[in-house]
């Protein structure tokens, strides 16, 4: 990676820690403490699944929203106050610029997850105080959900850089949803004929598969998760992710800062 | 070599609901700037000042026509390492403080560690940001950040400079100090091409100026030689508070300010105006012949569609 892209994703991971949009860590915490005692009224057994469920979910949601919201203003925050310009004027690509500001937020987003992964690991060692090699399965799960987070970075990333911030929000967040469904859509992709299975087909493969990243239930009961099928998603999410940056910056190159 | 050539760089921006229609930024420019010259870029708002700019940082693409930069395509990431610019009102990351920014930049701009180190230090003291250092930039007042963003235009040291409206919205002692840093770069054998349209400024500070309006270059020159180029037109102030209309039918654009009415006609029409006014039984206040100063030059030139403010 060039000094320079290293440069911009420093300066965005820098910015977006001094923005406090790492807060939501608190909230996190908030949210287990609170939650624990309830747990306690329950079976063992149960607490553990819904200890998963609840943690994977909230680091789940607490991700994506900040990978829209922030991966949305990651270029129209740039364009709008201006702070591209002394940047772009230097030698600096825009390419090294989209790429830098991807890797920055992805960056955030890494250090967000992982530290909400400590605080999943304390909370249930402190519930059930031992681990078990079916706890480590919890990781592939937590992974699974870094690699939705950083294609719904491409995709947010992509829609600012040719739409307005709230469009793109919205444009993030449809195809967020869309995919969570992808797995139906190829089911009935399967079951339907004529133009609307090649129409189903054509989205399914469009629209990021999250799907196949969504293992938390399986976690949450001890099932085993594949190596074949981290391999594969960890593939996908970095093809996906890498399409999505250049057709970014396919656009981005073109585009007058006025 | 030339520090800057432009050669027929054009700029039409499609405009309207469905992008049809053309609206007109820039026509073909062609200009020369000399190395180690202060060139001024002068205009009214609107001009195409910062359109011409925004070309030749690559922040816009041309509709056609090139430019070169010390030698070399104005494109080329080589050049762009040789160059500073300083945006108009720049606004930078507000989280950030000025030794931050600058290594930022520098990092950027291909300084080591080392030089960025030595460096931003000397440049904090050189703008008077050297107590300010670590204050983060959103405590900021704009005068501070003109300061902030002159230091990062001229971080790398850079053999050209663009600075644009480099002086805009400044209290009086900040302009001043912003002519001095102009004057100081220049010494320093650096070429300074800013965009201004305060004329006092350019007149003080530039070689050379081009004067821009609507999109289209209308003179190139010298200072000295563009105002001392003989005028035959003159200017008519009275006392009045609306237009009068035998001026008017004379060629001669009325400016109502305050209780005053200025008018500019050719000296042929001088006589039949004084005429008109004494009909009017108006106060004549003043008749003054044109030329001498780079903002009568300006209005003369530019006629009614400039904003001149001095």
């Amino acid at each position: 990676m060039s000094s320079r892209i290293r440069a911009i994703a420093f300066n965005t991971f820098r910015e977006t820690v001094r923005d406090r949009v790492l807060y939501n860590l608190v909230f996190f915490a908030l949210l287990l403490v609170t939650m624990a005692p309830l747990f306690g009224q329950i079976s063992i057994g149960v607490q553990r699944v819904l200890l998963v469920n609840l943690s994977l979910s909230a680091i789940s949601i607490f991700g994506t929203v900040i990978s829209i919201f922030v991966g949305i203003s990651l270029v129209s925050k740039e364009i709008e106050k201006r702070t591209l310009y002394p940047v772009l004027s230097r030698p600096v690509g825009r390419g090294e610029f989209i790429v830098g500001k991807y890797f920055g937020l992805s960056g955030t987003l890494l250090v967000n997850t992982a530290a909400m992964a400590l605080g999943f690991y304390l909370a249930l060692f402190l519930m059930t105080r031992d681990f078990t090699r079916a706890d480590a399965n919890v990781l592939i799960a937590i992974y699974f959900i870094f690699l939705e987070f950083i294609i719904i970075i491409g995709l947010a990333l992509l829609f600012s850089s040719f739409s307005t911030p709230l469009f793109s929000a919205l444009f993030a967040l449809s195809m967020f949803i869309a995919g969570t469904f992808a797995g139906d859509l190829r089911t009935f992709a399967e079951i339907t004929h004529g133009p609307q299975k090649w129409l189903a087909i054509a989205t399914s493969y469009l629209i990021p598969n999250l799907t196949s990243l969504n293992v938390i239930t399986r976690v949450s009961h001890d099932q085993f998760i594949p190596r074949a099928l981290v391999a594969y998603n960890t593939l996908y999410a970095m093809f996906y992710a890498a399409a999505t940056i250049c057709a970014a910056l396919l656009i981005f190159s073109r585009r007058d800062l006025k | 070599m030339l520090a800057v050539e432009i050669l027929g760089l054009e700029k039409t921006y499609a405009a309207g609901f469905w992008r049809k229609k053309q609206k007109l930024a820039l026509r073909p420019l062609h200009l020369e700037v000399k190395q180690g010259e202060v060139f001024g870029f002068l205009g009214p708002n609107g001009a195409g000042k910062t359109t011409t700019l925004k070309l030749l940082m690559g922040l816009i693409c041309p509709t056609v026509g090139t430019a070169r930069i010390l030698g070399q395509d104005w494109r080329d990431p080589a050049v762009r390492a040789r160059i500073g610019f300083l945006p108009e009102q720049p606004y930078f990351y507000d989280h950030l403080t000025p030794i931050e920014l600058l290594d930022y930049y520098g990092t950027l701009s291909g300084l080591s560690p080392a030089d960025r180190k030595l460096r931003i230090p000397k440049l904090l003291e050189r703008v008077g940001l050297a107590e300010q250092g670590r204050v983060q930039l959103r405590k900021f007042s704009k005068g501070m950040l003109q300061r902030v963003g002159i230091a990062q235009a001229v971080l790398h040291e850079p053999e050209v400079v663009f600075l644009d409206e480099p002086m805009s919205g400044l209290d009086p002692i900040g302009r001043r100090e912003v002519r001095d840093f102009i004057q100081a770069l220049n010494d320093e054998g650096k070429t300074v091409f800013f965009s201004t349209h305060i004329l006092s400024d350019a007149e003080a500070l530039c070689d050379r100026v081009a004067i821009l309006n609507r999109g289209e270059l209308r003179s190139v020159g010298v200072v000295a030689e563009l105002v001392s180029q003989k005028s035959n037109r003159v200017e008519i102030v009275w006392q009045g508070k609306s237009a009068v209309p035998a001026i008017q039918s004379l060629g001669g654009s009325c400016h109502v300010a305050g209780e005053t009415v200025r008018a500019v006609l050719d000296e042929s029409q001088l006589q039949a105006a004084l005429d008109a006014l004494k009909n009017q039984r108006v106060r004549l206040i003043s008749v003054n012949p044109m030329g001498g100063s780079l903002e009568e030059y300006f209005l003369q030139n530019l006629g009614e569609a400039v904003e001149v403010r001095s």
